[in-house]
Formats: C-alpha cells, sequence, structure tokens
C-alpha cells in the first residue's frame, strides 16, 4: 500500500498526547524546581529610588532577591536589539532588570527566587520600591507632540523615520500623480492596539548540570536556536554548554518570538548562581503589562484616481506606536508600509512612517504583523474611491489588479527581509471570482432590499491581502532512517499548534516512499538540530518543508545507491513504496529500507533481525578500500537547508455580510467567506484550520480587542472579564475555497498560511459596517458604543 | 511566617489522592503540582478562560477559582481521567481529533472536560444548545469551528455505541 500523503487531510499525530492530558507545555515541566516571581513597575514613567527588601527577608522559603545591580557582566547591559535598520536612529532597549527608570507599567524590577510562587509572591509584595513620577507619555498624538520625552535622549520621541518612494510613469512622484489625477480623496485612518494573547502565557525553566558545567532550558518560545545564542551571550557560556528547549507552546502568535526575553537569561542565570532548578510560568496580569503589544497606529492617506477607479498616486503617512522599546526593531511598520499595496498596482506610491516611543509595552510583531494595519489602509482607500465614483467594490480592485500573466511582478520596493519585493505568482481575478460567487456578490443588493423591507440592516463587505511568506534566511531539516526502518525527521523551527509534526511528517513519508507511521518529527530542539531561524511571518512550512524535502532526497538518492548495489541494478530504475525498495515493475526485487539502513553502516554487530537478515547482502569485501569510502559516512542519513532568494507571496480575499441592530448598534456577522491562496497545499485540514483561527482573531481586532491606557499609562482592561475576545459565540462560520498558485520558488510550490486569516479582517467588517450604515467607518475596532456614537455624528 | 497546612484527601479519576495544602492554595495548582496531574491547564487564573475546567463530583467547575481545601472529599475528574478504562479514547476526546478541534492544544482539556459533561446531560444537543455549552471557554487557535464540530460528532459516537 503506498499513499501518496503530500496534499492529503491527514489527522494530527500531535493529538493524542495533547487530547489526553499527556502534552508537556513549560509549566508541566520542573515538579519542584524554586520558583520566580517579578516585581514589576506600577507606574508608566518612574525613577527608581530605592528598593528596600528587608521586610521581605523573612519570608518562608525566600531564597535570593537580585536588582539590577546584581547583575554581572552582559547581563547588566540592554537586551539585544534584534534587528537595526539605519532608519532606526534612535533604537532602544530594556535592561532585563530596570536600572534607574522604568518606562512602563509591568517592566521588570526586582526578580526573587523562593520555594513556590505562592512564597515568591509573597515576598515580591513586601518589597518596597521607591518612585519618583516622571510625567508620562500617552497616546500618539501626545509623543509627537514632543513636549515630554521617553528617553531623555530621543528627540521628539521618534526612534525611526523611513521613506519608501516608486515612482510612477515617466519618473512622476507621488505627489505629482496625486495633484495631476482626476480625482483626489485625503483621509486618516486608526487602528487600535492589541495583542498575541497566547491562552498560555511566557514561561522558561532551567537546569544547571555543574558537573559538567553546562545548562538545559526550556522556553515556552518560537525560536529556541536563538534563545540558545542569547543565553551563551549573556551568561559567558559556550554555545555547545548550552541547550534549549521548546516543549509543547500554548500558542504564540508572534509574542514568543522575541528573544531574549528578560526572563529567558534572568532565569537561566540564577539556575546556574543557586545550583538549583528555576522556574517562571506568567501569569495573565504579567502578560498583559509586560509582554509585547501590536497594531497600533495612525495613517494619513492622499489617493488621486482616474475615472475608472485605477489609482494613479497614493501617498501614506504611517505614525507607529512603539511602545517604551524597540527590540524587534521596524519590522512592523516596514511591513505596513510595503504590504500595503496588496494585490494592486499603484501608480507612483510615497509611503512615511516615524515609529514612535510611548510610555507603554513594547510593540513587536502579532499575527499579520503590521499588514492587517495595511490592508485595512488599501482596502478602506478602495472603498471611499468606489463610493466617489459610485461604482462597484469588487470593480474598482479589478481594474487596479496585477494580472496574472504580469508575475513575478516587482512591487519596487524593499521588503522586510531587506529583498526586493517581487511577487512570485498569483491569480488575482480568479479569486475575486470566486469569492463573489462564494458569498454572493452579485445577488447580495436584492438580498439587501428584502431585509431592508423588514426593518433589518444588512451590508456586505470585501477584502483583498498579499502576504509575503516563507522569509528566509534559512531552515534545516536532518532525516535519519535507522535499522528498524524508522525515519526521524529533525528541524530547528519550533511549533506553537501548527501542526508541523503532522505536515512535517507528510512531506518526509512522501519523499521517501514510506508509511506515516514510521516517521517521527522533533522541533524546537537544539540537542536534534541547532541551526534555525523561528516560527514566525507564515514560514515554517515553506521554509523547514522545503528543507526537509531537500534532506530526505539526499536519503534517498544514497538508498537508492546502497540498494542498487545490494541489487544488483541500475539505481535509476529502483523506486522506494510502502518502505521498501524495490526495481521499478519487478515487486520480487527488492529489499527494504530498513535493511538499506543496516547496510549503509560497516559495523554489523547484529543488534536487531535486521542486522542479522542484512548480512546476505554484504557485498565482497575489497582489499584495497576503506570500509568507509572517502567522502562517504556511515548510516542513511542526510541533512540540506532550504535558502529562498526572497519571500514567496501567498494570497487572499475575505467577504462578509454583517447586520447593525438599529437600537443597540450591536454588530453581527452573518457569513464570512475565504478564498485563500497559499500555493500547494501539505494539508487542506490544518490550513482550514489555521484560517479558521486566522479569522477569529481578526474578529475580536474588528470588533472587540483594544488596550485601553489611561493618561497615567495604566492599562486599565489588564484581564480577560475586560480586554474582549471573542468566544465561540462571537466567530461566524466560516466558509472557505481554496485556490492553488504553486510557487516557483521553492522545490515543493508552498506559500506560507498562518497568518492569512487574520488580516484582512478589520478591512473586511469596516466595509459591511459601512455598506450597512452608511456612515463611513475609519477606525478600527468598532463597539456597539462607537457605532452609536458615529449615528449621533451622521 | 509559616502558614497552617491542611490534609485533604481527593478522589482524582477514581483514585483516592491526598495532599497537605495551605488554605489559600488552589486546586488547580493542587492537581497540576501537588499531585503531578499536569493535563489541566491555567490560562488566567481569574475564571474567564476555562482551561482548568475540571469535575467536581461530575459538574464543570474552574479549578482556579476552587480552593483545594474546598474539594476535600470530593470527587474530581480531570483530562487524564476521560479516557476510558481499557485507554481508548472517550467518544469526546476522538471527536476531537477527528474534527481537527485543536490546535495548540492548551485549553483543550477545559472543552473536553466541559463537552463531557455537557453531553452526559444532553447527549442529542441542537446547534445552539451545543455553541452555549462551549461559550464560556477561550480558545485562541480554532476559531471554535471545528470544536463545534466535534461537539456534534462526538454525541453522534456517543449514540452509535449506544449511549456510552
Amino acid at each position: 500500500m503506498t499513499t501518496k500523503l503530500f496534499g492529503e487531510p491527514v489527522r494530527r499525530r500531535e493529538d493524542a498526547r495533547l487530547i489526553t492530558g499527556r502534552g508537556r507545555y513549560l509549566d508541566d515541566l520542573g515538579r519542584g524546581a524554586l520558583a520566580a516571581a517579578f516585581v514589576r513597575s506600577p507606574h508608566a514613567h518612574a525613577r527608581i529610588l530605592d528598593v528596600d527588601v528587608s521586610a521581605a527577608l523573612d519570608v518562608e522559603g525566600l531564597v535570593a532577591i537580585y536588582t539590577w545591580e546584581d547583575l554581572p557582566g552582559a547581563l547588566a547591559e540592554p537586551l539585544p536589539l534584534l534587528i537595526p535598520h539605519p532608519a532606526l536612529t534612535h533604537g532602544r532597549t530594556a535592561h532585563p532588570l530596570a536600572r534607574e527608570i522604568v518606562r512602563h507599567v509591568g517592566e521588570p524590577v526586582v526578580m526573587v527566587v523562593a520555594r513556590d510562587r505562592y512564597l515568591a509572591e509573597d515576598a515580591c509584595a513586601l518589597i518596597r520600591v521607591d518612585y519618583e513620577i516622571l510625567k508620562p507619555v500617552v497616546g500618539i498624538e501626545e509623543a509627537v507632540r514632543g513636549v515630554h520625552l521617553v528617553h531623555e535622549d530621543v528627540p521628539g520621541n521618534v526612534g525611526a523615520h523611513l521613506v519608501q518612494e516608486v515612482p510612477g510613469h515617466g519618473g512622476v512622484t507621488a505627489r505629482e500623480a496625486v495633484e495631476a489625477a482626476p480625482h483626489r480623496l485625503e483621509f486618516r485612518l486608526d487602528v487600535e492596539r492589541s495583542a498575541c494573547t497566547p491562552l498560555e502565557g511566557k514561561g522558561v525553566y532551567a537546569r544547571w548540570d555543574a558537573d559538567d558545567g553546562s545548562l538545559r532550558v526550556y522556553s515556552s518560545t518560537q525560536t529556541s536556536t536563538s534563545v540558545r545564542m542569547a543565553i551563551a551571550a549573556k551568561l559567558g557560556l559556550p554555545l555547545p554548554k548550552v541547550e534549549v528547549i521548546a516543549p509543547d507552546v500554548g500558542g504564540g502568535f508572534g509574542v514568543k518570538i522575541v528573544h531574549p526575553w528578560p526572563e529567558e537569561i534572568l532565569v537561566p542565570w540564577a539556575a546556574r548562581l543557586l545550583n538549583r532548578e528555576v522556574k517562571w510560568a506568567e501569569d495573565r496580569r504579567e502578560h498583559f503589562v509586560s509582554s509585547s503589544h501590536e497594531r497600533g497606529q495612525v495613517q494619513h492617506v492622499r489617493v488621486g484616481f482616474d475615472d475608472d477607479g485605477r489609482v494613479l498616486g497614493l501617498e501614506v503617512e504611517i505614525l507607529h506606536d512603539h511602545g517604551a522599546y524597540t527590540p524587534y526593531g521596524i519590522i512592523v511598520p516596514i511591513i505596513t508600509s510595503t504590504q500595503l499595496l496588496g494585490p494592486y498596482k499603484v501608480g507612483a506610491y510615497r509611503v512615511e512612517f516615524s515609529s514612535i516611543y510611548t510610555n507603554t509595552v513594547q510593540v513587536t510583531p502579532y499575527r499579520g504583523a503590521g499588514r492587517p494595519q495595511g490592508v485595512f489602509c488599501m482596502e478602506r482607500t478602495m472603498d471611499k474611491i468606489a463610493a466617489y465614483l459610485g461604482r462597484d467594490r469588487t470593480e474598482v480592485r479589478a481594474a487596479n489588479f496585477i494580472q496574472p500573466d504580469e508575475f513575478p511582478y516587482d512591487q519596487g520596493l524593499t521588503f522586510q527581509d531587506g529583498r526586493p519585493l517581487i511577487y512570485d505568482s498569483g491569480d488575482y481575478p480568479e479569486a475575486l471570482r470566486m469569492l463573489k460567487e462564494l458569498i454572493g456578490w452579485d445577488s447580495f443588493a436584492q438580498e439587501k432590499a428584502r431585509a431592508a423591507a423588514e426593518g433589518r440592516r444588512i451590508g456586505i463587505g470585501v477584502g483583498c491581502y498579499v502576504e509575503g511568506t516563507g522569509v528566509g534566511p534559512y531552515e534545516g531539516g536532518h532525516v535519519h532512517v535507522t535499522s528498524d526502518g524508522r525515519v526521524h525527521v529533525s528541524t530547528g523551527l519550533t511549533s506553537q499548534g501548527q501542526g508541523h509534526e503532522t505536515v512535517f511528517a507528510q512531506i518526509a513519508a512522501t519523499e521517501l516512499g514510506v508509511p506515516i507511521e514510521k516517521v517521527s518529527v522533533v522541533t524546537g530542539d537544539t540537542r536534534r538540530f541547532g541551526y534555525a531561524v523561528g516560527t514566525f511571518a507564515s514560514r515554517a512550512a515553506v521554509m523547514s518543508g522545503n528543507a526537509i524535502a531537500l534532506a530526505c532526497r539526499k536519503v534517498r538518492e544514497k538508498a537508492l545507491r546502497i540498494a542498487a548495489e545490494a541489487l544488483e541494478a541500475d539505481p535509476r530504475d529502483l523506486e522506494i513504496t510502502d518502505g521498501t525498495v524495490h526495481v521499478a515493475g519487478v515487486p520480487s526485487a527488492s529489499i527494504p529500507l530498513a535493511t538499506v539502513a543496516v547496510l549503509s553502516n560497516p559495523l554489523r554487530y547484529a543488534f536487531d533481525e535486521e542486522a542479522k537478515r542484512a548480512t546476505q547482502f554484504a557485498g565482497p569485501a575489497s582489499d584495497d578500500r576503506p570500509p568507509v569510502a572517502e567522502g562517504e559516512e556511515p548510516g542513511l542519513e542526510g541533512r540540506d537547508y532550504y535558502s529562498p532568494v526572497r519571500s514567496t507571496f501567498a494570497a487572499g480575499m475575505h467577504a462578509a455580510i454583517v447586520e447593525t441592530d438599529p437600537d443597540t448598534a450591536e454588530i453581527r456577522i452573518l457569513r464570512y467567506a475565504v478564498v485563500h491562496d497559499c500555493g500547494k497545499l501539505i494539508n487542506p485540514m490544518i490550513v482550514e484550520g489555521q484560517i479558521h483561527g486566522g479569522v477569529a482573531q481578526g474578529v475580536g481586532g474588528a470588533l472587540y480587542e483594544k488596550m485601553v491606557y489611561d493618561e497615567h499609562g495604566q492599562l486599565l482592561n489588564a484581564s480577560f472579564m475586560d480586554f474582549l475576545m471573542p468566544y465561540a459565540t462571537e466567530v461566524p462560520r466560516i466558509e472557505t475555497a481554496h485556490l492553488e498558485t504553486p510557487s516557483p520558488l521553492n522545490p515543493l510550490g508552498i506559500k506560507g498560511a498562518g497568518e492569512a486569516g487574520v488580516i484582512p479582517v478589520s478591512a473586511v467588517i469596516a466595509s459591511a459596517v459601512e455598506d450597512a450604515e452608511g456612515i463611513a467607518i475609519d477606525r478600527m475596532p468598532i463597539s456597539p458604543s462607537d457605532l452609536h456614537h458615529l449615528r449621533l455624528e451622521r | 511566617m509559616n502558614e497552617t497546612r491542611h490534609r485533604v484527601t481527593l478522589t482524582v479519576n477514581g483514585v483516592v489522592r491526598e495532599a497537605e495544602v495551605p488554605g489559600r492554595r488552589l486546586l488547580s495548582d493542587c492537581l497540576r503540582h501537588d499531585l503531578g496531574l499536569t493535563g489541566t491547564h491555567v490560562g488566567c487564573e481569574h475564571g474567564v478562560c476555562g482551561a482548568c475546567t475540571v469535575l467536581l463530583d461530575g459538574e464543570p467547575v474552574r479549578s482556579c477559582l476552587t480552593l483545594a481545601v474546598t474539594a476535600d472529599g470530593h470527587e474530581i475528574t480531570t483530562v487524564e481521567g476521560l479516557a476510558r478504562g481499557d485507554g481508548e479514547p472517550s467518544p469526546v476526546q476522538r471527536a476531537f481529533t477527528e474534527c481537527h478541534a485543536l490546535q495548540c492544544g492548551f485549553c483543550t482539556p477545559g472543552f473536553l472536560c466541559t463537552v463531557t459533561a455537557f453531553l452526559r446531560d444532553n447527549p442529542a444537543p441542537s446547534e445552539e444548545e451545543a455553541l452555549e455549552a462551549v461559550a464560556g471557554n477561550l480558545c485562541r487557535c480554532t476559531g471554535y469551528q471545528n470544536i463545534l464540530k466535534a461537539v456534534h460528532r462526538a454525541a453522534e459516537i456517543q449514540s452509535e455505541e449506544g449511549g456510552a
């Protein structure tokens, strides 16, 4: 029996342990380890005058208390700025524990280690920190006034400023194109702050082995290899003496890609110093006030267009709220400013952004990473053009689409990976046709009229996006076939529930011709694979998937070579099916892959039945060459890396029908449709799951989620009681259709799918609410109270 | 500062377990850290997300809002106890796998406990009833669609198997 597993909705192998409580999440490990807890700043901006720990010293079970002054060497320095950029002229990062000044509520000031978390928190409560309160800077408007500064040495609170400009035909600038266009519009759009909010917070657990001077760290991270490098550097340990493992991770969505988080170096440091196991598991309030947020941007748009709605010139000015620090550089506004163009050809484009410091939690990528803001901007622009011209919204979009025969299409900008923004493939007109059919776009007017006759308000909305996925620079894969015929696959990037164990096993099983049950997959364990980038930016399937396929091909080639010798056949005549190598068309001339694995190793202790059987295939010993020939290695293993020239571009289009209550202004999503193109599908069930989850997060961003800071920089809704995330009752059924335009950039023809669902949702819901209400929707999220006030202003 | 400790006896997944806990110890922490049953997860510690849901005398409760001492003498079922005696996953567990109703799996134990109790009391729920049943648990990954599908699929499996 041979099964082609690539492309099949194979059930997840992760589930067996996760549904029985046998998952191993961070806080499930290290029973009996000491617990760390943190005293965090209650002020948004303050100078630390004194830390008095005397009252805490009597707490039963207290082990240690540390402040910044206790930190040695590199640990006392600011945390790394991970992605520097020339435009980031004033990059600033925090110290692991605050030194002198705190710049947001929740910034860690003191670390306590005690016998358990309860006792550690008791000690935290007794530590007195005296502060001199400084004037906090909250909100983009306040920050750009620059009267008060977040960092004394950053004038105007401007951390970065970047302009990118693509001239139109004949070299006209965007400004000239807008001025010269037959029609012009100018408006402001706002997107609020939200956050990843995985159900499992962050966590770190460290074990120091004093005998051999090695450190093992488990972290709920999206990048174990980089956390490893950071720990080795900060603690001054040789890299081979540090291992980092990402166990089962309870969701990431971006927040767990930041590295190192202060706790990821402080906890291992304490474990080594105390020679005891130490663990920290973040609680929910800590997560709200000390882990990253995203999405807060103000965008000013000027657009010029012709009678058909074709954009001739577009100027966008973005103010990006970066929070207190820039550990992840300016990747979010860079993505917004480049991915804003979506599936469209814009005549001439100028984008300018300023990244602004405020005394709030730092901002780093959250699923979609700047794209929801950019798509909100472009799609609102398309709707406004359509409204101005009195044309159908989908017609205006179609008039601007890049056509299928225009790929590869160069947008003329520099993308997040520093490479040219060149779309590899796509078919936008077809995607739009499919979407309109799926949602019933053309017959909606009648539906709307019928609803109106019943006193109901309904509206339809649409949103399109293109997403650069599978960013480099590389991922690797290692494949090892053991003498029992099992295939052991490892890759360095991590998993947070995306089903990597399953899809990577599908790829390996397909490439090697073995049953999937024979394949095991390890991710995110630096003991198994030391070089990797991480799981973010919809890159895992593209990067590690292709690397594993390439590694499998190496193994396959070696297996066929060894089998050919044993079977006295030409390797080109051999194929592998169901774990057996055989001569094509001659099933009797065959040899199990397990036996090939035995043959690959000249050391023939007959530990198992396979080895005993294998000797019959051993060729005549040659006296004039070594048992392992030059350039060969014992064993049936392969390792390879995939490193793309540039990102691959997935795309999609969503549509929704909403109903707004004429009295309460509640917004209900009646239908939600998605057409999605992520190239070749490895596992359609898993891709759909990714889309569902993304749309749900998008619905949260469109209607509910918003970090509310007061003027003192206090986060007013730092709990699940007050920060509203959608439950099952708020998420509509999602209707999906797939389009496959394979990527020409990678051997498997795949594009990423992880973030797709979330990207256009705010734009789609805004479009639909606008259609239902006839009121311009220029800021998201929109609550019933927001809509009520918009109605009053009408 | 030494806390008074209390001896509690809990019947967890059919096994009598004992622990000595301070009065303030949460049931979730007692199960996870004192008894080593880490399948029950803690997502918010304020009773909103439902990840810590266990069955107390058969009824779903938030173990992060329950003190271990108040559970003294009671019966508790956690996700580790949902499978049948022979180790076969329960219909609800099987349905979650069949319908791809989990991704990171962190919230899953809470959903499984909630749905198990729900289907015991209402073996053939309507769409509306199934939605209501899971509407108290947060999931950040799946978008719930497949969880709802799994509730109905579990009901189907149970009825095929004679309401087992």
